[in-house]
C-alpha cells in the first residue's frame, strides 16, 4: 500500500453564530488490515488506525484512541460550541505511523 | 463404593467447573480493560445513553452513540469515554478524550463486533466519578475478519 493516506472528509457548517453548537462528521477511508488475513501463505501484518485528533484554534478539542473494534473506515460525529471564528484541524494517524490531516474554517454569522 | 458413581460425580463436577469458565474469562478481560482505562475508581451505573441497533446486518460497520449527562463546562465535564465489547478477540474498541470544547458530551462512531454480544461504555467525569452503561447488540454478519 502507498505511503499516504487520503484525506479525512470533514462535514462542518461555514458559519456559526457566537455561541452556537454545532454538528461536526468526519469521515476517512484507511486500507485497514486486520492482521489475520492471509497472502501466499503468510499473514499480512496489522495495520489499523490509530488516533483521531481535532484541534479547535491549535487547542485540542477531541482526540480519540481507537482499537482493535473500531471500524474500517470510521465515521465520527460529535458537537462544538463556536464562541469566535474558528480554524479546525483533524489529524489521524496509522499503525505504520502514516498520518492524514484534514482542516476546516467557520467564521461567525 | 460404586465406581460408576464416582465417575459420573467426576463428570459432573468437571462440567460444573468447565461450564462457566470462557464467561468468566471474558468478564475478567473485560474488566482487566476497563481497570486499565479508570484505575481502581468505583464504577456507578446509569447516567449514560449508549444508543445502538438491537440488530447490527454488518458487524463490520455498527453505529454507536454514547451520550453522556454532563453540562460539559470548565468546572464540570466528561473527560473520557471509552468502549468495550465483551464477545470480540479483544475487548477494547475506542477511548475518546473529551475537553470543555465540545458541547455536550456526545460522541458517535462506528464499529467492529464479532457476534452477538454486550457492549459497555464507561465515562470518566472531571471530579473522578466514573460511571457505565451496557447494551446487547445481535450481529447477523461478524465484522472481524472482513
Amino acid at each position: 500500500m502507498s505511503g499516504t493516506l487520503s484525506t479525512p472528509r470533514v462535514r462542518v457548517p461555514r458559519s456559526a453564530r457566537p455561541g452556537e453548537v454545532v454538528e461536526i462528521r468526519t469521515l476517512i477511508e484507511h486500507p485497514m488490515e486486520t492482521g489475520l488475513r492471509q497472502e501466499g501463505g503468510r499473514t499480512v501484518p496489522r495495520d489499523m488506525l490509530t488516533r483521531m485528533v481535532v484541534r479547535v484554534n491549535g487547542e485540542v478539542a477531541l482526540q480519540a484512541e481507537l482499537r482493535n473494534g473500531s471500524a474500517a473506515n470510521p465515521f465520527h460525529v460529535f458537537f462544538l460550541r463556536i464562541e469566535r471564528a474558528s480554524e479546525l484541524e483533524f489529524s489521524f494517524t496509522d499503525e505504520r505511523g502514516r498520518t492524514a490531516r484534514s482542516t476546516a474554517r467557520i467564521a461567525l454569522a | 463404593m460404586n465406581p460408576s458413581v464416582t465417575r459420573r460425580t467426576a463428570l459432573g463436577a468437571l462440567v460444573l467447573v468447565a461450564l462457566p469458565w470462557p464467561v468468566l474469562a471474558q468478564e475478567d478481560a473485560l474488566a482487566a480493560a476497563i481497570r486499565e482505562q479508570v484505575g481502581d475508581a468505583a464504577v456507578e451505573e446509569g447516567g449514560i445513553a449508549l444508543r445502538v441497533p438491537t440488530v447490527a446486518e454488518n458487524g463490520g460497520q455498527v453505529p454507536v452513540t454514547v451520550v453522556v449527562d454532563s453540562p460539559q463546562t470548565a468546572a464540570e465535564h466528561v473527560t473520557a469515554i471509552h468502549l468495550f465489547a465483551t464477545r470480540n478477540p479483544t475487548p477494547g474498541v475506542a477511548s475518546f478524550r473529551l475537553t470543555p470544547l465540545l458541547a455536550r458530551a456526545e460522541v458517535q462512531t462506528r464499529i467492529r463486533l464479532a457476534e452477538d454480544q454486550r457492549i459497555v461504555a464507561v465515562a470518566q467525569f472531571s471530579d473522578g466519578r466514573v460511571r457505565r452503561a451496557a447494551a446487547e447488540i445481535r450481529v447477523t454478519t461478524g465484522g472481524c475478519l472482513s
